[in-house]
């Protein structure tokens, strides 16, 4: 196995492990605050989640992206040969 | 190793364009969706029975969601995202059957329709300002928004999708790997979760594209 397969594994890895970090603590915030909002004031609860749905898609995404990243480096790396 | 989630394998040429296998899947399901709801639509009453009540549900529900996100008259709007999450409720659950493995697991069915959204949301933006009155609002706030502004119309739309390939592609790789791994039965929680996510995928994938076209044809400012 050559080098830059070995680098492309551990990068691959480390692109999904910390790049999972943020979009975990943003999710638990704001999904927090939503729970916070609708023991506050139960009968908006319709509204809270479907604004808490879309902004978790979007938070979600910059994991996704790491993932994408990730599978990009173990499937379709240019580099590899 | 697994195969590749990013490849797409080839059924047939025809003449120099390859057909892969996702493409022969959304024709299949374009054609169950239209051959079905036509003849589901057929005769509609006045006093609905069990099935035209089903369906008059489906696009009440529609329409309230788009009323609410974007707060105009929904029913020009219809056509394109009633269209739109049907068919990715389709597309995404299509996946579980076995045998199948949903369009939008490529990258290809996303991108498709991630364009369509792109396209169909400068089109709403026309014909709600005009052409000049739409190539203002990118100035606006502020005429140093205006890179920014161009710049986040391609993003949020490849944002747009990344997000459904990643979420539904990586669903499916994880139920693979777990067949693979563990046997027969043991992923049935994880297609459970797998149904979950696409149906969610599905609705949040039209409500994103139904905040785009409304942020465009918002006449507020």
């Amino acid at each position: 196995m050559d080098a830059i397969k070995l680098v492309s594994i551990i990068a691959a890895a480390l692109a999904v492990s910390i790049g999972s970090i943020g979009p975990a603590l943003g999710e638990g915030r704001s999904v927090a605050a939503a729970m916070d909002a609708i023991a506050r004031q139960p009968e908006a609860a319709g509204t809270i989640s479907r604004t808490l749905f879309v902004g978790l898609a979007m938070i979600e995404t910059m994991a996704i992206y790491c993932l994408v990243i990730a599978l990009l480096l173990l499937f379709a790396n240019p580099y590899a040969g | 190793m697994a195969a590749s989630p990013l490849a797409s394998t080839v059924l047939f040429n025809v003449g120099p364009v390859s057909i892969t296998r996702p493409v022969v899947t959304t024709w299949a399901i374009m054609g169950v969706l239209a051959i079905g709801l036509r003849l589901l639509t057929r005769r509609l009453g006045m006093h609905p029975d069990r099935r035209q009540a089903v369906l008059e549900l489906v696009v009440t529900g529609i329409l309230t969601q788009i009323e609410d996100t974007i707060r105009k008259k929904p029913r020009p709007f219809l056509p394109l995202l009633g269209t739109l999450f049907i068919f990715l409720v389709a597309a995404n659950l299509s996946g579980v059957l076995p045998g199948v493995e949903g369009p939008t697991a490529k990258p290809e069915t996303p991108a498709a329709l991630g364009l369509i959204v792109f396209i169909a949301v400068h089109f709403y933006g026309v014909r709600a300002h005009g052409p000049l009155g739409y190539l203002a609002s990118f100035a606006k706030p502020k005429l140093i928004m205006l890179p920014l502004n161009l710049v986040s119309e391609v993003t949020r739309t490849f944002s747009l999708m990344v997000r459904l390939f990643g979420n539904v592609m990586s669903g499916e790789f994880v139920i693979g790997l777990v067949v693979a791994l563990a046997g027969l039965f043991v992923p049935i929680p994880l297609m459970v979760l797998e149904i979950l996510i696409g149906l969610v995928q599905a609705y949040i994938f039209t409500i994103l594209a139904t905040v785009f076209i409304g942020a465009a044809v918002d006449t507020a400012d």
